[in-house]
């Protein structure tokens, strides 16, 4: 019994680690989906960006791991900022399949990116002291990077749900969200409104990135990888949500942990037979709108 | 009247052959004769072609996005690899039994993955393709999971044509196959149904609204694409005697739509040019440098995408106007 707890608060617990570097990824592209309608496949660029651009000023240039991880948004929103403007905003509105395809050459160009620049193998992750050891809560000991990343993560989830109810901005998005055209006949800028929403999005996703270097490891192919994860979050969640994503990421986060934990041997297969089995009940993920 | 009666001619002849139609055949038949020591890629470019020309009759005929289209390919080089393993290796019952298998998988992912559109459908396709990944490469006892299947031995088709070393009879195998794939599509695309594919492609609504059988019509075209992407698996898993994991991956999902896209999509012909333009360039690369390659490409699907929407015949039929 005691053994069934144990394991149960260690699914649990490793579950909502994953489920917050999940979350942190996928918002933006949940966001940027529903405002936009842009398949933007390439999403997960941004997240290794952000890992790479952390690892590096950690490791060659000695920056403390709260300062890197801030520069690594910071860099990774500067970044995404030029792409959208040159590449992806011709392409709204656009046929779905230049948009599939286009995002999908960034990947493919990221590759080749990262290995020219960083090599073919992972990036260390290496932790400040303060991270790497366990935190002691009295009935058990817990990880303290994990502990951190759920911390972090809560701490961003607040922000950002408060954010999106309580700021101008937050009430633009959503409005741009519900109905575009009324949006602008009201007077709201979508072209910058896109653009800076873009920008949060992907300084969020470099930021996941960045933090959960150590549960998704940074390499060349991270965006190939992971493009399934970040997807499924998405899909499952509901395009254009903010929660739809936070939910769908706790319930794929735990899911994963769990049976990896359990089954090892089945290993990520029923992550994709549940996402099959709430498209089939929900075609638009849970909180979509129908 | 007479406007109107050319729209008609236009109709009444499309269907008909044009005399550039021969030319890729022209050219394969070419190939054969002046590059000897290179059929064996060549014999993969036919095949690829044949797979690329499935995805063509899915996403350039019936509009359908698709990001897992290496889920057909890569289950009829397992049904034709396995069977071939396990003492079976009489090739055109293996092709048929890839395409049948690919059919089925595309008939039930279809029923469940076409119900959708946009987003969702692409991440179903996705997600089809992966479990299917997964499967391969948990069910390792049967598979050879990650090291791939090996130990095939192919018999000579109809008894009398080995497979030979230099990949002559592997080359002609690809060809004849290749060929009555493609007439059959032809067929398709130009017979009404193929015309009600186009319809639901440019105006679902308006499908709907006159009364044709959407939902069904789709299914028939995605299972039927299914079954030649299972045959072109199973060409690979024959003349290469090798199915590896990739068969399924999303790479090969997303590289088929990249030899349509720079060949160009809903033609019929788009997989002719794209797939041996890109499978040439990438041989060549690849020697140099395997990781850049994929710089390139991916620089080459931007420039495409930006720039030449269309492809090369979309370039060409602009140069003509």
């Amino acid at each position: 019994m005691n053994d069934t707890f144990s394991a149960a608060v260690s699914i649990g617990f490793h579950g909502i680690a994953f489920a917050m570097v999940l979350y942190l990824i996928s918002v933006g592209l949940s966001v940027t989906m529903g405002l936009m309608g842009f398949v933007n496949l390439a999403h997960g660029v941004f997240a290794m960006l952000g890992g790479y651009v952390m690892t590096s000023l950690m490791s060659r240039l000695g920056v403390p791991f709260a300062v890197a991880l801030a520069l690594a948004a910071v860099a990774t929103a500067l970044a995404s900022v030029v792409v959208e403007r040159v590449l992806y905003r011709p392409l709204y509105g656009g046929d779905e399949l230049d948009q599939v395809l286009l995002t999908m050459g960034l990947i493919f160009m990221s590759v080749a990116g990262a290995t020219y620049f960083w090599g073919p193998l992972q990036q260390p992750m290496r932790l400040p002291n303060w991270l790497s050891g366990q935190i002691d809560l009295g009935f058990r000991s817990f990880p303290a990077y994990r502990s951190f990343l759920i911390l972090c993560g809560a701490a961003l989830v607040t922000v950002l749900w408060l954010g999106l109810e309580r700021t101008r901005f937050g009430v633009q998005i959503r409005a741009a969200v519900d109905n575009l055209r009324m949006a602008q006949s009201v007077g709201i800028n979508t072209s910058r409104l896109f653009t800076l929403t873009f920008a949060l999005g992907s300084g969020l996703a470099g930021l996941g990135g960045a933090l959960g270097a150590d549960l998704l490891p940074i390499s060349p192919s991270y965006a190939l990888e992971n493009l399934v994860y970040f997807l499924i979050v998405v899909a499952v969640g509901g395009l254009g949500s903010i929660r739809g994503p936070f939910v769908a990421a706790l319930l794929i986060g735990i899911a994963d942990t769990g049976f990896k934990y359990l089954v090892p041997e089945l290993g990520a297969f029923f992550i994709y037979a549940l996402t099959m089995v709430i498209l089939l009940w929900r075609p638009r993920g849970l909180f979509g709108r129908v | 009247m007479r406007v109107r009666h050319a729209a008609l001619d236009i109709f009444s002849r499309r269907h008909r052959y044009h005399p550039l139609e021969a030319l890729p055949w022209a050219a394969a038949v070419a190939a054969y004769v002046v590059f000897p020591s290179y059929l064996p890629l060549g014999a993969q470019i036919l095949a690829t072609i044949l797979f690329a020309l499935s995805a063509d009759l899915v996403l350039g005929y019936a509009g359908i996005v698709t990001l897992g289209h290496a889920a057909f390919f890569g289950t009829g080089a397992y049904t034709a690899g396995i069977l071939e393993a396990n003492g079976w290796g009489e090739p055109i019952t293996g092709l048929l039994a890839g395409a049948l298998a690919a059919a089925l998988i595309g008939l039930v992912s279809g029923l469940v993955v076409l119900r959708t559109t946009g987003l969702t459908l692409l991440m179903q396709t996705l997600v089809v393709a992966t479990l299917l990944y997964e499967t391969a490469n948990k069910a390792s006892s049967i598979t050879g999971g990650d090291d791939g299947l090996q130990g095939m031995v192919v018999w000579p088709i109809f008894g009398l044509f080995r497979f030979d070393m230099f990949g002559r009879t592997a080359y002609v195998y690809c060809l004849v196959v290749l060929f009555v794939c493609w007439w059959v599509a032809r067929h398709i695309v130009h017979s009404p149904f193929g015309r009600s594919l186009t319809g639901i492609r440019e105006n679902v609504l308006r499908m709907h609204a006159i009364g044709a059988p959407v939902v069904r019509r789709r299914l028939v075209i995605y299972t039927i694409s299914a079954g030649f992407a299972g045959i072109a698996g199973a060409l690979i898993a024959q003349t290469t005697q090798f199915v590896g994991l990739t068969t399924l991956s999303l790479e090969r999902s997303g590289g088929v739509l990249i030899m349509l896209i720079i060949g160009g999509v809903g033609r019929l012909y788009g997989a002719f040019i794209g797939v041996p333009l890109y499978m040439i360039a990438q041989n060549r690369f690849s020697e140099i440098e395997p990781v850049y390659w994929y710089f390139w490409i991916g620089l080459l699907m931007v420039i495409v995408v930006v720039f030449a929407r269309g492809g090369v015949l979309g370039l060409l039929d602009r140069l003509r106007r």
